[in-house]
């Protein structure tokens, strides 16, 4: 087989590498023969380029998602944009209710702005996904008061890549007049996003999930009808006063440019994902006691996740050393706690601590998934001869009658 | 994270991997650990006649560490007699092996293995 260069990069939901076009773009508007300038200076041309800038790049990301660009607020990446959208839009309807509903597979970004606001006197309900990860429309139905001013659910899962059904939501948002939140910081550029259509009230961005620099995001903050957010960041009253804080050009410069690129190629870098993703896919799921953590059918390109049973998964990853994969036990805290997402899923704790989230993306090759396939199978095969959990599953003990002593 | 060198040797190369008869008379095996907490240990030792461990055989499901600890306790006890290995400390495991203080609970669970295959071995023998 073709030699491939190690360590090979597979986790691309975690962060991109910057589109070397992007970085190109992004170093024109630092240095002293750049474009420098404050774009909040209007009393000089320094001033009047940079924010030239700004507006081209705020139509870059706006076009992206069918958007107005005046409807685009610069925020410091997808958690800003995700506390900035929770809070302001919980604190300013305060009068009107103080009940949120979310869902427990959502990013912490989203959880954790939920908890600060339940320790402010809201009340929030945290949905479970049902076996797939989707949301049951009946249940969030249900879940949905008079008192309820906010809805959070996120576009696509960043650990099992599941897309929910935005479109279903929005709508039931909208005849209820609650106001509705979308991060959609996994599947800008990646599903499409068309905002004229869609029943969004706030959604946040990232640019380093799609090839631009990490340090930068948005929320875009719908105008009609009219969407109110407190802002939580006060200073000079940038961005129409949600925002304060002078405006990184270089990396806003990145962002629209990252996410210009997105537009231009999105359906044909998506057949090329689903191409490797299937591949991969296609040369792990032969194996015995291999399951696929999400729905398979409504999910994005580039995501993979999958528990290999009886293997653990950090001893997995360890022995894919050459590849950059994550697993879904975050075994490295004193709590070993497995997955929250895969807990959510009704996986059970072998299954959650037996995950590896395989992510491709735009640089990823042919001889980068079939190495992975190689060097996966063999991890797993050399793992589970390790394994006591196998012998007794070769046995045919069903290991939920054993008595475990917890630890 | 990183591992400390030992850990990846015992790792990449486990030692005494295998599985003996668990009703043979002269085998002690304890299993210890839960699959809902990310590791399971089985130790096994076949003791001879004069009580020294002429043999000792782990399987493991667990991160790095729990199998590194694991693959050096079957090697430590190996010529050893009861005596001798019950005296062995979690605390010993886990300096040999540099474990960081977030994974000193395999080290722990090595030394209940130990413990739980030799009062197998000896609960046997009272038959």
């Amino acid at each position: 087989m073709t030699k491939v260069k190690t360590p090979i990069y597979m986790d691309y939901s975690a962060t991109t590498p910057a589109d070397p076009r992007v970085a190109d773009k992004m170093c024109q508007y630092l240095t002293p023969d750049g474009i420098f300038g404050n774009p909040a200076s209007s009393s000089h041309s320094f001033g009047w380029a940079a924010d030239d800038a700004v507006k081209k790049a705020r139509s870059q990301v706006a076009d992206l998602v069918n958007a107005d660009p005046r409807e685009i607020v610069w925020t410091s990446g997808a958690t800003e944009s995700d506390n900035l959208a929770i809070k302001g839009a919980a604190h300013f309807n305060v009068r009107k209710g103080k009940h949120i509903v979310t869902m427990k597979t959502e990013h912490k970004a989203v959880l954790d702005s939920c908890r600060q606001l339940e320790r402010e006197g809201y009340e929030v309900t945290y949905l479970d996904p049902m076996d797939n990860g989707l949301l049951d429309i009946d249940v969030f139905k249900a879940a949905l008061r008079d008192d309820t001013t906010l809805v959070s659910i996120m576009h696509v899962n960043n650990e099992i890549g599941v897309i929910q059904d935005i479109a279903a939501i929005g709508e039931i948002c909208r005849d209820r007049k609650i106001t509705f939140h979308v991060d959609a910081a996994q599947s800008a550029g990646k599903v499409p996003i068309d905002l004229s259509t869609l029943k969004v009230d706030l959604m946040s961005f990232s640019a380093h999930k799609i090839y631009g620099p990490k340090g930068i995001g948005a929320l875009y903050v719908r105008r009609k009808p009219r969407t109110r957010i407190e802002a939580q960041m006060h200073g000079g009253g940038h961005e129409r006063g949600m925002r304060s804080g002078t405006l990184a050009t270089h990396q806003i410069v990145g962002m629209g440019e990252a996410f210009e690129i997105a537009k231009n190629e999105m359906a044909t870098e998506n057949d090329r994902l689903l191409m490797l993703r299937n591949r991969l896919y296609d040369g792990l799921k032969d194996m015995e006691e291999v399951y696929v953590n999400g729905d398979l059918e409504q999910r994005v390109a580039g995501n993979l996740n999958i528990s290999f049973n009886f293997v653990e998964g950090e001893s997995l990853m360890m022995s894919l050393k050459d590849i950059a994969v994550s697993s879904g036990s975050a075994c490295t805290s004193a709590s070993l706690e497995p997955s929250y997402v895969l807990r959510a899923l009704g996986r059970n704790d072998e299954l959650a601590h037996s995950s590896l989230r395989f992510t491709i993306g735009r640089f990823t090759t042919v001889e980068e998934v079939d190495y992975a396939i190689e060097q996966t199978r063999a991890a797993v095969e050399k793992l589970r001869e390790l394994s006591p959990l196998w012998d007794m599953y070769k046995e045919g003990i069903d290991l939920d009658s054993v008595q475990w002593a917890a630890h | 994270m990183a591992y400390s060198e030992k850990v990846i040797d015992h790792y990449e190369n486990p030692r005494n991997v295998g599985a003996m008869d668990k009703d043979a008379k002269e085998v002690g095996t304890g299993m210890v650990g839960a699959p809902a907490c990310g590791d399971v240990m089985k130790l096994q030792i076949k003791v001879g006649d004069d009580g020294v461990i002429e043999d000792a055989k782990f399987k493991t499901y667990g991160c790095g560490s729990a199998i590194a600890s694991s693959s050096l306790l079957t090697e430590w006890v190996k010529g050893k007699s009861l005596d001798e290995v019950q005296a062995i400390k979690n605390t010993d495991i886990a300096e040999e092996l540099e474990l960081p203080p977030v994974k000193v609970h395999c080290s722990v669970l090595a030394e209940d293995a130990i413990k739980a295959a030799i009062a197998d071995y000896q609960s046997k023998q009272q038959q």
